[in-house]
């Protein structure tokens, strides 16, 4: 608070000077000034944004139609067919790394916020553990997904034969969102008043029946957030599975298929045949998939203040 | 004991393996990376790794620094064009966007930080690499250091502007309030009071940027050519530099690790030894920064 309070004092004598200098008019023409190129710049900055989203729908528009969606990539060199076995990958494979990532980032998130906090927690061990799993969360969040790749290749489909697979590729692809699973849980069980679990408890309820009749209830709308943003997440990465899942574009058939998301046909297309349309068309589809699913976490987290605000 | 009890302890224990989890996988992570690397830097050792201007795996010469300058380079580039745009972007939604501009912008933002990166390369590839073309300079093929600088900037835009936007919301109302009272235009607010406030905040987010621009791996093989050569200028510009096509560590790891084998394989799993180390370093550093904001407060 000293230091603050000693910027604070340098700040107000830096305005004194100024004002010494000018007078009230120059100050705020020199005001529009820099707002009007703040303004412009924030301009800008949308219209950057929206230029690469707007040209790869636009441009993409011109490649879909149903036959796009419905026929499968023949796999020859102008990049001839459709997308669809990439849809089914890309959910075959968005189901497999929430089904392994969820219940280990929510039973993370819920020991770290219920237990780990508990002030009888007096094992000097235990503390050391859960400073150590805070560290793994962030750590892990902030590792680039080649690295994810990497690791999956050399665990799942070097050491553990597991080959280019979807199981692979889903192993993989659980390390890389379990820390957004992890912290939006975190995020959601912290946001339910304490008071339900004291009512609960009060009632004779062990702290599990508290967790799963009461907590959970309550903050399972964001915890759905959560696993929403995670399937962003596997729809538009790319790194990790390029590595992992092989590259096939025929449907897969079991979990030891290899196969091809969305995003890596992209990939390929622009890369390997420069079928630019065809590209361009997954994109599209691509992007308004990210849409959908930002919306629905829109609407997801509006609702999960709206209810928080109606019961307090 | 009743059952329920019985259950309570279980779930317990249960929950608590689940939420090591985490700590195990980065365990190893930096276990298999590591070892698996450690043959590359045993047979052709570290010096000769980090310092050797050439890769050729075919003729076993596998000098990576090349890609560490590829990497740094396009990081620059990103962060000399991205960041000027995204703290503007910051300061303007944060101060002087009316609301209901601020209610369509911060979700679009949002909406950016999440698609996917192919599709980043790919509008690279086809707007971006044949406008960069157009400068005349010999032997420019529009793929490069400049076209993926680019790219990047834009892909991390979101991701600074955001951060920096909540370190200037968390600035407390009674410094604006007290700057207003002693006469300040808020522009000079913004200037002298809310930037230096927030100032560890913003340079936290522009350490997670250079974090995410690090480690992106596709939009770049996309658009930066992936050439091996050490990057040099191309005329006597200096600037011609970022007209040269190069190859960043994380393209090095994708482009190769499908077919390399043996030493070669192993120098790629090095090639992700370092650029973990270097997104270990840029995070830490980002939470020292971020924690020494939190003391201020």
């Amino acid at each position: 608070m000293m230091s603050d309070n000693k910027t604070i004092e340098i700040q107000h004598e830096n305005i004194l000077l100024q004002q010494k200098k000018s007078n009230l008019s120059l100050r705020h023409a020199t005001q529009s000034a820099f707002f009007t190129i703040l303004w412009i710049g924030g301009i800008i900055t949308v219209l950057i944004l929206l230029a690469v989203t707007g040209y790869v729908i636009f441009q993409g528009f011109k490649a879909i139609d149903l036959q796009f969606l419905i026929t499968p990539p023949r796999g020859g060199l102008s990049g001839e067919g459709g997308i669809s076995t990439t849809i089914g990958t890309t959910l075959y494979l968005v189901l497999l790394t929430i089904a392994i990532a969820t219940p280990l980032g929510v039973g993370a998130a819920i020991f770290l916020v219920e237990y780990a906090s508990d002030n009888n927690i007096s094992s000097r061990f235990l503390k050391g553990m859960i400073g150590f799993s805070h560290f793994g969360v962030e750590t892990l969040a902030g590792i680039p997904s080649i690295i994810f790749g990497l690791f999956g290749y050399a665990l799942f489909v070097s050491t553990m034969k597991f080959g280019f697979s979807l199981l692979s590729a889903s192993l993989a692809g659980a390390c890389l969102v379990l820390p957004v699973i992890i912290r939006t849980t975190e995020e959601a069980l912290l946001a339910v008043p304490r008071s339900y679990r004291e009512g609960s408890l009060a009632l004779g309820a062990t702290k599990w029946q508290t967790i799963r009749k009461v907590v959970l209830p309550a903050s399972l709308p964001g915890i759905i957030t959560g696993i929403i943003l995670s399937v962003g997440r596997v729809v538009s990465e790319t790194a990790v599975f390029y590595v992992t899942l092989g590259g096939s574009y025929r449907m897969p058939k079991s979990i030891m298929s290899s196969g091809r998301t969305m995003a890596l046909h992209l990939y390929y297309l622009a890369m390997d045949t420069r079928a630019f349309e065809k590209a361009m068309g997954t994109g599209a589809i691509l992007i308004l998939s990210i849409i959908l699913i930002n919306l629905l976490i829109n609407f997801l987290s509006r609702r999960l203040t709206a209810g928080l605000r109606g019961v307090q | 004991m009743e059952t329920r009890r019985i259950v309570d302890r279980g779930v317990k224990y249960i929950l608590f393996i689940s939420a090591m989890i985490s700590i195990v996988i980065v365990f190893l992570i930096a276990l298999f990376i590591f070892r698996e690397g450690v043959e590359a830097f045993n047979t052709v050792g570290v010096r000769t790794m980090l310092f050797g201007k050439v890769w050729r795996p075919g003729q076993e010469q596998y000098g990576i620094l090349a890609m560490i300058l590829g990497s740094i380079l396009v990081t620059i580039g990103a962060i000399v064009l991205g960041v000027p745009l995204a703290i503007g972007g910051a300061i303007f939604l944060a101060e002087v966007a009316p609301e209901g501009i601020q209610a369509v912008v911060r979700p679009a933002i949002q909406l950016l930080a999440g698609i996917p990166s192919v599709v980043y390369g790919l509008f690279g590839m086809v707007v971006l690499v044949p406008l960069v073309r157009k400068i005349p300079v010999p032997g420019n093929s529009g793929f490069g250091l400049l076209a993926a600088s680019i790219v990047l900037a834009v892909m991390i835009l979101p991701t600074i502007a955001s951060i920096a936007e909540d370190a200037i919301r968390a600035v407390p109302q009674s410094y604006r309030q007290g700057s207003l009272a002693l006469g300040a235009t808020h522009w000079q607010t913004i200037v002298n009071v809310i930037m230096p406030a927030a100032r560890s905040g913003i340079i936290a987010a522009i350490i997670l940027g250079v974090g995410r621009a690090l480690g992106e791996t596709m939009a770049m093989i996309m658009v930066i050519g992936n050439s091996v050569l050490m990057p040099s200028p191309m005329t006597n510009n200096p600037l011609t530099l970022f007209l040269r096509q190069a190859r960043t560590l994380t393209g090095n790891i994708a482009v190769e690790i499908s077919y390399a084998t043996g030493v070669h394989e192993s120098t790629l799993f090095a090639t992700g030894v370092v650029l973990f180390v270097l997104i270990m370093v840029v995070n830490i550093s980002a939470r020292f920064v971020m924690r020494e904001r939190q003391a201020i407060h």
